[in-house]
């Protein structure tokens, strides 16, 4: 079976401007992959590749085994994108405007899928609503839909849930995940690390257009084996301990190690000095953390 | 091919929907040039022999308004989607280039028609005669919607704003259409504007759209056939090309 989106040395300028810098990486079929990175960093750009709405300056791509540009009919099926920016046609009610969506990708008889989308993603009251007068909430679910309407086996969603209400969020995430469980590849880029922490198995970081990670999620998160432990203490800090101090928090010390081994050697001190131990906390390292930190040291 | 169905009859909802602007607005227009023209020049001017110039007028401002109608169909349908973004939707499905560009010429010609035929009806008391040649006026009508409607697509591929397209259209489209022999035969034109006549294709659609009428024109059909069958194949492959080169649309 084919990997789900093979990207080959993908480079792309705009004039003097590289949004993309050789970028080369693999997303396997089945996986739901987060690509991160802050704003202005290529990820909208390589999406853009990917759906053959920009064309890379060299490098080259595939989705499900076939080239982008080479064999563009058979790629853009294999793929539902859904763009970041919130549009749609004024002319259309949500039933017309995913009819039309089928019969752009060839389909005729799709209304039985249609229905169901409709349904799954709360849709089915508005369906003859002139696009129009939906909320843009309402829009954005109208988008996915417009991506999903020719079951394709892998979905790109760029930037999803950005304005989106908690609710939506929550049963777009439910939905996509049902999508995965199925077999669809899904790819995702979001603003909220939080959601791809809970919901990606792979994470691939850009920055200034150049893939500075590309790891498992748990790998990502040990990646620095720095540890924060937060303490709290019957007494003062032992001076031999201050070089660890981070900050205080709340009556409590919290101390940077560079691993969690160093831990011992920080009680025994404490032992030492005779300074009792009232509460200890290891903070979990969280994605955020990691993305901060890839972002401040990667690749410059 | 279901691809090019589907784009086809969405161009066609699109401007049905809105069918009071798009439709009705133009023929409106050209019954109040009738009216005016007829009543100022009828009794000075006589165009051909034996043609009134009421009923010389007519053909002229049909096929002026199909053409200006195509022309508007296909670019201010694509220009509104670039605009708002929607046109993304366009670009994500499989659709190719012959597929994309059939699609808008098409729908730009059923709305020339469409106002070609709503002209012709509600001027025709004015003394227009069943065509002498049907079939040369329904060719000239197709291909004047189907040029214009091409060079609608390469507007609108080309504009970025309404602004650029306004101007394609002010300064390219109206002159074209309005000096090109609807209002006056060019044999009765100076000789420096009876050349410049010739150079204009939309003087070559309507004399052989009013040749299916009358019978009788300014040059001969095979001519203004062979321009502006040419003009159609020549424009036709512009477009073709800046769609697959990705011109303004892919970036």
């Amino acid at each position: 079976m084919p990997s789900a989106i093979e990207i080959r040395s993908v480079s792309k300028h705009y004039g003097a401007f590289q949004a993309l810098d050789d970028v080369s990486f693999t997303v396997e079929s089945g996986e739901f992959f987060a690509l991160l990175g802050p704003n202005g960093a290529g990820k909208t750009t390589l999406i853009s590749a990917m759906a053959g709405l920009s064309r890379p300056s060299c490098g080259d791509i595939r989705i499900m085994g076939h080239d982008v540009v080479g064999d563009f009919r058979a790629a853009r099926k294999s793929l539902g994108v859904v763009p970041q920016e919130l549009v749609f046609d004024p002319f259309l009610s949500v039933r017309e405007t995913l009819q039309f969506q089928s019969g752009y990708f060839g389909l005729t008889r799709n209304d039985d899928w249609i229905d169901e989308l409709l349904f799954k993603l709360g849709l089915a009251e508005k369906a003859n609503a002139n696009m129009r007068a939906l909320s843009g909430g309402m829009k954005r679910r109208v988008m996915v839909a417009q991506a999903l309407v020719h079951r394709p086996p892998v979905i790109v969603l760029d930037e999803p849930t950005a304005g989106v209400d908690v609710e939506l969020r929550q049963s777009l995430w439910a939905f996509v995940q049902e999508l995965n469980q199925a077999g669809h590849t899904i790819v995702l880029t979001t603003h909220y690390l939080e959601e791809a922490e809970t919901l990606c198995n792979r994470i691939a970081m850009l920055k200034r257009g150049k893939l500075v990670a590309l790891e498992e999620k748990g790998k990502l998160l040990r990646h620095g084996a720095e540890r924060e432990v937060s303490l709290r203490l019957a007494g003062e800090l032992p001076a031999a301990l201050q070089a660890l101090k981070v900050r205080d928090e709340d009556k409590r010390v919290v101390l940077r190690l560079s691993e969690l081994s160093q831990l011992e050697g920080v009680l025994a001190a404490l032992r030492e000095a005779g300074v009792a131990v009232r509460e200890l906390n290891v903070i979990e390292q969280d994605l955020e953390s990691v993305f901060v930190r890839m972002m401040q040291e990667g690749a410059n | 091919m279901q691809g090019f169905m589907t784009l086809f009859r969405k161009e066609l909802v699109r401007f049905w929907k809105v069918s009071f602007q798009t439709v009705a607005a133009p023929v409106l227009t050209a019954l109040m040039y009738q009216l005016i023209f007829s009543h100022v020049l009828s009794r000075h001017v006589e165009a051909y022999p034996g043609v009134s110039y009421t009923a010389f007028l007519i053909p002229g401002l049909a096929m002026m308004s199909m053409a200006q109608n195509a022309f508007a169909n296909s670019s201010s349908s694509l220009i509104q989607s670039k605009i708002t973004g929607n046109i993304v939707f366009l670009l994500l499905p499989p659709l190719t280039a012959v597929e994309f560009f059939s699609a808008y010429t098409l729908a730009a010609i059923v709305r020339g028609l469409a106002v070609g035929l709503g002209v012709l009806l509600v001027t025709a008391w004015f003394g227009l005669p069943l065509p002498a040649h049907p079939l040369w006026a329904f060719v000239f009508a197709l291909l004047g919607c189907g040029v214009l409607g091409t060079l609608g697509v390469i507007a609108g591929i080309w504009a970025e704003k309404f602004d650029q397209l306004a101007a394609f259209q002010n300064f390219l489209i109206m002159p074209l259409t309005f000096l090109s022999g609807v209002f006056y035969s060019i044999n009765s034109l100076p000789p420096f504007w009876y050349t410049v006549s010739h150079i204009n294709p939309v003087f070559f659609m309507i004399d052989g759209f009013r040749y299916g009428f009358f019978g009788q024109a300014d040059v001969s059909p095979w001519l203004s056939l062979a321009v502006v069958g040419g003009s159609f194949f020549l424009l036709s492959g512009l477009a073709l090309w800046l769609i697959k080169s990705g011109y303004k649309l892919r970036h």
